[in-house]
C-alpha cells in the first residue's frame, strides 16, 4: 500500500449514522473479480437522489468524508474501502468505526479517524456552513486540525498499525518474518483439528 | 492458579503466534479459512502477483453461494458477471490446492451452514471467512469473524491474521422463552438493546438458561447475527448439546482422538472467577417475537405491537434515522405491525435456513395455503438440508401449502442472485438483514423468525403461527 503521512484538503459532511456498506457498495458491484472501478459504485443507490450530498457541485472537491456514528456497519466487503478511496477519498472522520471496515481501511491506506461525538458534530456543522473549510489529518502526529475555526483533536491508531500507513508497509511480507514461529506453532497443535 | 479467563480469552491466547506489545496486535494461528466466490478473486490474485503460495489449502474450503441461481442449477449461470465469479472460484481453487464445493455438489451451500454440519467447526477453534456472518460457528464455542480481502489473502499466505485483542462482553438471557419464541427472537431483542454499535472492538459470550435450552441451530442463529450488533465475534460455551451435535459427523474426531478432544473442550468454558468488560442481562420472559420495523437490525419491536413514531425516540439522531426508515419503508408510526401485508416471504440465509428452521416453518404450513398473491421462496441452506428436508417430506409440505421449494445458496438474503425485491416490494424475510436495498433496489425487508415468515405467508400481513388458531 501507499504511504501516508498527511491528508489535507477539504470534507463532504454525511450527516447520517449508521451508514452499513450495503450502502455505500449495493451488492450488485460485488459480483466483479476486479480490484479497481469501484468508483462509480459508491453510494450508488443514494446518489440517484440529486440532492444527495455527493451530487452537490460545493464538495466535488473533498477528499475527507465526515460521517456519523457507526460507519461501515455490517458486511465485511473491502469493496466498501475500495470505493471510497477510489473515489478520491483518503481518510474518514466519525465517532464510531465498525471493526471489519476499520481493518481493511488500515490495509488499504484509508485513514480512519475516530473522533468525540462532540468534534464530530462541531466539524459537521462548519463543514456544512464552508465547504471550503481546510482539514490535516497528521498521521504521524496522530492529530485532525480545523485551524480556521480554531478545531483540533487527537485520534487513536495502534503504533504498529500507524507505522504501516507512514511506511506503506505489506502485512504479509511483515507476517513472514514470523515464519519460524508460524512452523512451530503448527507442530504444537492438537491432531484432532479438523482438515477438509 | 492461573488467572481466570473468559472462553473466548482461552481461546485466543491459545492461537497466538507471536504476541504483539504496546497495542499493536496478536498474530493469531487460523484453524480453518472457509472461503466464498465474492471475496477471494481479489486476494488470490495477490497471491499470483507476489508469488506466494496457498500455506494450507488442508485448513481452507471453499464453496459456491452467494451468486448461485436457486432455480434451474442444471444450466449455465444466466448472469454472465455472476457466472464469471463463479469460475473464477473454480479456476483459483484449482489452481491453489483447495477444496471447492460448487454450484449443485451435495456438500455445497451456504458456507456457514456447510462448516458446522460437516463437522469442521468444533470447539476451541479459530475461524475465519470473507463474510461478517462467520460469527455463526461461535455457536461451538469457537471465535470466529469475517474478514476482508486483504486478510484472505493474508491467511492464504500465512494462515494467521495479525488482530488487536478485543474486549469481552457477557449477554445473559435468563428465564424461559414463551411458546412461539425462538432463538431469532431472542438475538433480535438483544440487537434491539445494545444498538448496531453495542458490541463493537467486543467478543459476545451468550450465557443464562434460555441460551443453554437451546439446540445448536438456535445457538446458530443467535452467534450468526453477533455482527448486526457490532461485535466482532459472538460464541457460547460447548456442552453436552455441542458434543452430541458433533459426535459421528464427518470431520468429528474419533476414537481416542474424540476422548482428547472432549477433555479439553470441557476445559473451554470461562471460569467463574474470570470478569468481562460489559454485562447486559435480558429476561427470557420478557422477549416476544420480534419483527424489524425500520432500516437497520437495532429498529426491531415486538409483531403483536404498533410501529413506533419518530417522536417516541428522545434521541435527536435516533429520531432522524426512525423519520428516514419510516419514510424508506413505506409505514406509518402507530399502525399495528399486524396489520401491514407482505408481498414476498423469505425462508432462508445463514441464520435461518437450517433444518430447524425448516421443520419449524413447515409445521406453521402445514395443511394450510399461502395468501393469494404473496411470493414465497423456501431456500434451504445446503444441500444436504435439502436432502434431509426431502427425506423428512418437508418440501411436500411447503409445495402443497403454495410455498416455492428452491436449490441452496444465499439467495434473497442478499440478492446477488436473481432472487430479488422489486422497488417498494415488502418481504416478511428469515435473513439478517434489514438495510436499504439489500434484498434489492427500493426493497423493503422485515427480519422474522422461520415461524412467523411461514405464518405471514398465509396470513398476508405479519402473523404469528397463534394468530392462524
Amino acid at each position: 500500500m501507499k504511504a501516508v503521512r498527511i491528508v489535507t484538503g477539504t470534507a463532504l459532511p454525511l450527516d447520517r449514522a449508521d451508514v452499513d456498506t450495503d450502502q455505500i457498495i449495493p451488492s450488485d458491484w460485488l459480483k466483479r473479480v476486479e480490484r479497481t472501478g469501484f468508483e462509480k459504485g459508491l453510494f450508488s443507490e443514494w446518489r440517484d437522489d440529486r440532492d444527495f450530498v455527493l451530487n452537490q457541485e460545493q464538495y466535488a472537491a473533498a477528499n475527507i468524508l465526515v460521517a456519523g456514528i457507526n460507519f461501515g456497519t455490517g458486511s465485511s466487503r473491502e469493496h466498501a474501502v475500495w470505493a471510497i478511496q477510489q473515489y478520491g477519498f483518503e481518510a474518514v472522520i466519525s465517532p464510531r468505526f465498525a471493526d471489519i471496515f476499520r481493518n481493511n481501511c488500515t490495509k488499504n491506506g484509508l485513514v480512519p479517524v475516530t473522533v468525540s461525538a462532540e468534534f464530530n458534530a462541531a466539524l459537521m456543522r462548519a463543514v456544512l456552513e464552508d465547504p471550503d473549510l481546510e482539514i490535516t489529518i497528521d498521521v504521524e502526529r496522530l492529530t485532525v486540525e480545523v485551524p480556521a475555526i480554531g478545531l483540533e483533536t487527537s485520534f487513536p491508531l495502534a503504533s504498529g498499525t500507524q507505522q504501516r500507513f507512514l511506511e506503506g508497509l505489506d502485512d504479509i511480507g511483515l507476517t513472514m518474518r514470523h515464519l519460524d514461529e508460524i512452523e512451530a506453532y503448527e507442530t504444537k497443535r492438537p491432531a484432532w483439528i479438523p482438515t477438509s | 492458579m492461573s488467572e481466570p479467563k473468559t472462553l473466548s480469552e482461552k481461546i485466543w491466547d491459545r492461537h497466538v503466534v507471536s504476541a504483539g506489545t504496546d497495542g499493536e496486535g496478536d498474530l493469531l494461528y487460523v484453524d480453518l479459512h472457509l472461503v466464498h466466490e465474492v471475496t477471494s478473486p481479489q486476494a488470490f490474485d495477490g497471491l499470483r502477483i507476489s508469488g506466494r503460495k496457498v500455506r494450507r489449502p488442508d485448513l481452507t474450503v471453499a464453496t459456491e453461494d452467494h451468486n448461485v441461481p436457486t432455480a434451474d442449477i442444471d444450466k449455465p449461470i444466466a448472469d454472465e458477471i455472476s457466472r464469471l465469479q463463479v469460475e473464477t472460484l473454480r479456476r483459483n481453487t484449482s489452481e491453489f490446492g483447495v477444496v471447492n464445493y460448487p454450484m449443485g455438489h451435495a456438500k455445497q451451500g451456504i458456507v456457514h451452514v456447510i462448516g458446522p454440519e460437516q463437522g469442521l467447526t468444533q470447539p476451541g477453534m479459530t475461524i475465519v471467512c470473507g463474510d461478517s456472518h462467520t460469527a455463526t460457528h461461535g455457536a461451538f464455542g469457537a471465535i470466529a469473524f469475517g474478514i476482508g480481502t486483504s486478510e484472505v489473502e493474508h491467511v492464504l499466505a500465512t494462515q494467521t491474521l495479525l488482530q488487536a485483542r478485543p474486549g469481552t462482553m457477557a449477554i445473559t438471557v435468563d428465564g424461559e422463552l414463551a411458546d412461539g419464541v425462538t432463538a431469532k427472537d431472542v438475538i433480535l431483542a438483544i440487537i434491539g438493546r445494545i444498538g448496531t454499535g453495542g458490541g463493537i472492538g467486543k467478543i459476545i459470550e451468550y450465557r443464562g438458561e434460555v441460551i443453554r435450552s437451546l439446540t445448536m441451530e438456535g445457538r446458530m442463529t443467535v452467534c450468526n447475527m453477533s455482527i448486526e450488533g457490532g461485535a466482532k465475534a459472538g460464541l457460547i460455551a460447548p456442552d453436552d448439546t455441542t458434543f452430541s451435535y458433533l459426535e459421528g459427523r464427518e470431520k468429528s474426531p474419533v476414537g481416542a482422538a474424540w476422548e482428547s478432544a472432549l477433555d479439553d473442550w470441557r476445559r473451554l468454558p470461562s471460569d467463574p472467577e474470570a470478569a468481562f468488560d460489559e454485562y447486559v442481562t435480558l429476561d427470557g420472559n420478557e422477549i416476544a417475537a420480534q419483527v424489524s420495523w425500520g432500516t437497520n437490525p437495532a429498529q426491531v419491536m415486538p409483531l403483536h405491537g404498533a410501529i413506533p413514531t419518530p417522536d417516541s425516540f428522545d434521541d435527536p439522531a435516533a429520531r432522524d434515522s426512525a423519520a428516514r426508515a419510516l419514510q424508506y419503508m413505506g409505514l406509518v408510526g402507530g399502525t399495528p405491525m399486524r396489520e401491514v401485508p407482505v408481498d414476498t416471504v423469505f425462508i432462508g440465509s445463514c441464520t435461518n435456513s437450517r433444518i430447524e428452521d425448516l421443520r419449524d416453518a413447515a409445521n406453521v404450513a402445514a395443511g394450510r395455503r399461502v395468501a393469494s398473491g404473496v411470493r414465497t421462496l423456501v431456500v434451504p441452506g445446503s444441500g444436504q438440508v435439502k436432502e434431509q428436508a426431502e427425506s423428512e417430506g418437508l418440501d411436500k409440505i411447503f409445495t402443497a401449502a403454495g410455498f416455492d421449494w428452491r436449490e441452496p445458496g444465499c439467495s434473497m438474503c442478499l440478492a446477488m442472485n436473481p432472487d430479488k425485491l422489486q422497488p417498494a416490494e415488502r418481504a416478511a424475510s428469515t435473513s439478517n438483514r434489514n438495510f436499504e436495498g439489500r434484498q434489492g433496489r427500493g426493497g423493503r425487508t422485515h427480519l422474522v423468525s422461520p415461524a412467523v415468515a411461514a405464518a405471514t405467508a398465509i396470513a398476508g400481513t405479519f402473523a404469528s403461527p397463534a394468530d392462524l388458531e
